[in-house]
């Protein structure tokens, strides 16, 4: 039966195939694990002053944060509106 | 019959420049008021009323029966210019009066009056006046 031969043949999910799998470094296999460890202790102040360049300062402001949206939409509609205003003035001298 | 043409001649000439003096003369008191009404423009020079901020005539001194009625008749007929064009701008009233009224101040002539932001009324000079944060 093809069926039987398949599931016998492949390993199950529990097994781990090429022995303990642990954290990148920490194999104590040979010198190459205590290289990794020495070169990532050297790259960390490097790493911090890349950090710190990184770093933007926000500063919260002294004065609280007051957004006069309706002046500002006012001021756009004085705008669009002076023009046309200026011409109605010119052409009604007597009431103005 | 020459002596004739001439006098006659004369006299046109000379009547004819007395009719252009007597234009110029009609023409030019109309021009510096700008079309106003003699009492409006008079209270204007005197400083007895000014532009408010909002686009109409305010009044700087206690202002008597006759150019409170003056004056109330040209900010009628103010806001019904103001309304016509706001609507035909899409904007409301009050919107085409503050810009009027932005515009207004900036055009008055020094002696004149006008409302400065704080509320105050201010002597026009040859400075320019104090205005509104949002006028153009």
């Amino acid at each position: 039966m093809k069926s039987i031969e398949l599931t016998a043949t492949s390993f199950p999910a529990s097994i781990r195939p090429e022995g303990d799998r642990a954290m990148p470094g920490t194999t104590i296999s040979d010198n190459g694990g205590r290289m990794t460890w020495q070169r990532a202790l050297l790259a960390l102040p490097v790493l911090g002053a890349m950090a710190m360049a990184g770093c933007v300062t926000v500063k919260a402001p002294d004065k609280p944060i007051v957004i006069e949206l309706n002046i500002n939409i006012k001021q756009e509609v004085v705008y669009r509106l002076s023009q046309d205003a200026g011409q109605t003035i010119d052409k009604n001298p007597g009431i103005f | 019959m020459t002596g004739f043409l001439n006098t006659t001649f004369r006299r046109k000439l000379a009547l004819g420049g007395l009719g252009a003096a007597l234009l110029l003369g009609a023409a030019v008191p109309v021009l510096a008021q700008g079309g106003r009404d003699p009492a409006y423009a008079a209270a204007r020079a005197a400083g007895q009323v000014g532009e408010k901020m909002d686009g109409y005539l305010g009044y700087v001194s206690t202002p008597s029966a006759a150019l409170r009625a003056v004056v109330e008749d040209v900010n009628i007929k103010r806001k019904a210019v103001y309304a016509e064009k706001a609507q035909a701008n899409h904007a409301t009233v009050e919107e085409y009066a503050l810009t009027s009224g932005c515009l207004l101040i900036r055009q008055t002539s020094p002696g004149e009056k006008y409302q400065a932001p704080d509320g105050s009324w201010q002597t026009r000079t040859s400075a320019p006046p104090l205005r509104d944060s949002r006028c153009p």
